[in-house]
């Protein structure tokens, strides 16, 4: 029984997935949606041959989630983020590059280049990096804006005018910056004061939104989303009152990275594709569309002018640290989730 | 009706008595793979026990029930009360099914009846204008709702220009919303099978019983609803329980504040709780509660149809 299932699961995910055959000159792409400008995949095909096939998802446990419902095995690469690079390794979902398989890796910046979310880039490059706070609309709020409290507590014209990101660990991370304490805490005090805090905070939320994070805050639905960088930039070029912030408290830094998948049917052009994409006019042309920052040396050279200059990438004097999501164990994860559940029944 | 269900249809030969396995059989091999089968891997996943980040450990458990109906504080080490949490989700699921059920009838059921006493030649362009919207993706038509009800959005603006309001009445995010977007989502279904039985339904019986002195009320209550009942409660069943089940207007209308149902199960295998069990412990429960309420409905129906025979 258990085997029949397993086999079910992976034929379905196989039929789900778009012609993943092994074939030569082919590559299968596990990638988050609207990520990847389409000439840039073209210029791959130009140069190498190998066609591309791209799957798309929209978060990072969708994808963690179908992988192991049996698609591993199907894709050669995907894009996870920080926290969710770890993770995979430690599902044993990655296959380790080799040393001087990657003609390029040179190429990655001295500060990408030992994360401590996969040492020594074991398995991983460098794709976008931003980070993940929130926007204020100033037309309808003239004072300071980067402070935590905006979110979790804030003053009484903004409350009910506020969009959360439904994505559990960018919420929970902002939250532990706002009280000042460290993410993934066993402490029990310290867990029962999270709850509490979020608790209250709710009250003064108007929606959980992700996908829509950009239009709630440009049709005028809510007055503070929390937002990614680019996005923001984005939301600005639309609605120019809308101002980015960098809290005092910190703000969560990520980074998405190229992963070479465990069992990869097209092992080889998988490490052609990264290679290509640690070229700094390949990586440029991502940033270009998707208004992230690379993490490439010499990438800055083919950057449009206004990125270099964009407030949304440019923390403010006395904002606090940029911190990656933590992964916490079993144990904390359950108090996590039975957290979020209450925000959220 | 009850003369029919006894005789099990029209037909007195069975024609094809020495085929009907064989002919049935491309039907069973349907039901088994895309029914019977997921639902029963759905029943063993909800007893195993559940992996870190999601995936199963084969090992019989009962913890994603007892998460489901015991409360046992943030760190799971108190005594256990009961969760209310879960049938509070559960209860607002089907609070709001519900009353998008009872506003399509209230629309559907007039509309329904408008069609089917048009000339005939006319009824089928009536049915063909109903179903056009529904063309269109489900999710374009739920997030145009959310452009046309929002605040700044066209609906308060035509009001305000019109003088009936000087502010913007707040209806994106809230109940009401989801429940708008619900109806508007599954109208048809109600709509369809109500046109269906008052387009079959002998209008002579109306001018009898006018004829009797009956006034038009209860004509109504007692003549024309006792005849299309099959209908009514087709369409409510058909609007009720993909409502229950609903994501999208819930996130894209309520602001995905409160979990319904279908988001708190979707939550279990795409969010960061990655509990498999008790997604398929909670989809367990649904489908219990939706048998029942079709059972109930079945009942009432065959009391009601031996009432009459």
């Amino acid at each position: 029984m258990k085997n029949l299932l397993k086999t079910s699961a992976a034929a379905l995910a196989l039929t789900v997935a778009a012609n993943a055959a092994a074939a030569e000159g082919k590559l299968v792409v596990y990638h988050w949606f609207e990520y990847m400008p389409a000439e840039l995949l073209e210029k791959f095909t130009a140069e190498t041959g190998i066609e591309v096939t791209m799957d798309t998802y929209d978060s990072n446990e969708a994808m963690l989630a179908s992988l192991k419902a049996g698609a591993l095995g199907t894709y050669d690469v995907a894009v996870p983020g920080d926290y969710m690079v770890s993770i995979m390794a430690g599902e044993g979902m990655l296959d380790t590059i080799g040393d001087g398989e990657l003609a390029n890796k040179g190429n990655i910046a001295p500060e990408w280049a030992d994360p401590a979310f996969d040492p020594g880039r074991a398995s991983s490059i460098p794709y976008q990096w931003g980070s993940t706070s929130f926007a204020v609309n100033t037309a309808a709020y003239s004072g300071e804006i980067n402070d935590t409290s905006i979110l979790f507590d804030p003053p009484a014209e903004l409350s009910g005018k506020i969009n959360m990101l439904d994505s559990q660990g960018e919420v929970m991370a902002l939250a532990s910056l706002h009280l000042g304490i460290p993410q993934c805490s066993t402490d029990r005090d310290l867990l029962k004061g999270l709850n509490a805090m979020l608790q209250d905070a709710k009250g003064h939320w108007a929606s959980f939104n992700s996908d829509t994070a950009k239009e709630v805050m440009v049709s005028g639905d809510v007055d503070v989303g929390m937002i990614y960088d680019g996005f923001a930039a984005k939301a600005r070029a639309e609605k120019e009152t809308l101002k980015y912030a960098f809290p005092a408290q910190g703000y969560v830094v990520w980074m998405d990275n190229v992963v070479l998948l465990k069992d990869a049917p097209n092992r080889e052009n998988a490490i052609k594709f990264m290679d290509f994409l640690l070229e700094p006019e390949n990586i440029a042309a991502v940033s270009n569309y998707a208004r992230y920052a690379p993490g490439v040396t010499g990438a800055a050279d083919h950057l449009d002018p206004e990125l270099a200059t964009l407030p949304e990438a440019n923390p403010t004097p006395g904002s606090g640290a940029g911190v990656f999501i933590e992964v916490c164990d079993e144990q904390t994860q359950a108090v996590y989730d039975q957290i979020w559940t209450n925000v959220k029944k | 009706m009850a003369a029919g269900a006894a005789s099990g249809g029209s037909a007195t030969t069975d024609t094809y008595a020495s085929a009907r396995n064989l002919l049935l059989l491309p039907s069973w091999v349907i039901l088994g793979i895309f029914v019977l089968a997921p639902v029963i891997m759905m029943l063993i996943y909800s007893f195993l026990t559940k992996e870190f980040r999601g995936g199963v450990i084969w090992q019989f458990s009962l913890a994603a029930y007892d998460q489901f109906f015991f409360d046992r504080g943030l760190f799971g080490d108190e005594p256990a009360k009961i969760e209310w949490t879960y049938i509070n989700i559960f209860w607002r699921s089907t609070w709001q099914a519900g009353a998008a059920t009872i506003l399509s009838l209230l629309i559907g059921f007039p509309t329904a009846y408008f069609i089917a006493t048009r000339e005939e030649s006319v009824r089928p362009i009536w049915v063909f204008l109903i179903t056009i919207p529904y063309w269109v993706n489900l999710l374009i038509r739920t997030v145009s709702m959310k452009f046309l009800l929002r605040d700044e959005g066209p609906l308060n603006d035509f009001l305000m220009s019109t003088g009936l309001i000087d502010s913007p009445i707040h209806i994106i995010n809230t109940n009401f919303a989801v429940q708008l977007g619900l109806f508007y989502s599954y109208l048809p279904f109600m709509v369809l099978p109500i046109y269906a039985a008052v387009e079959r339904y002998n209008f002579s019986m109306s001018e009898a019983a006018a004829d009797l002195y009956a006034s038009k009320w209860v004509t109504l209550r007692r003549i024309v609803l006792p005849a299309i009942k099959p209908g009514v409660i087709a369409g409510c069943i058909l609007v009720f329980v993909p409502s229950l089940g609903s994501f999208l207007a819930p996130d894209l209308l309520g602001g995905a504040k409160n979990f319904m149902i279908g988001s708190l199960i979707e939550e279990q295998f795409k969010g960061n709780a990655g509990n498999w069990p008790f997604g398929a412990a909670a989809s367990m429960v649904l489908l219990s509660m939706v048998l029942i309420i079709l059972m109930i409905f079945a009942r009432q129906q065959s009391k009601a149809d031996k009432a009459e025979g």
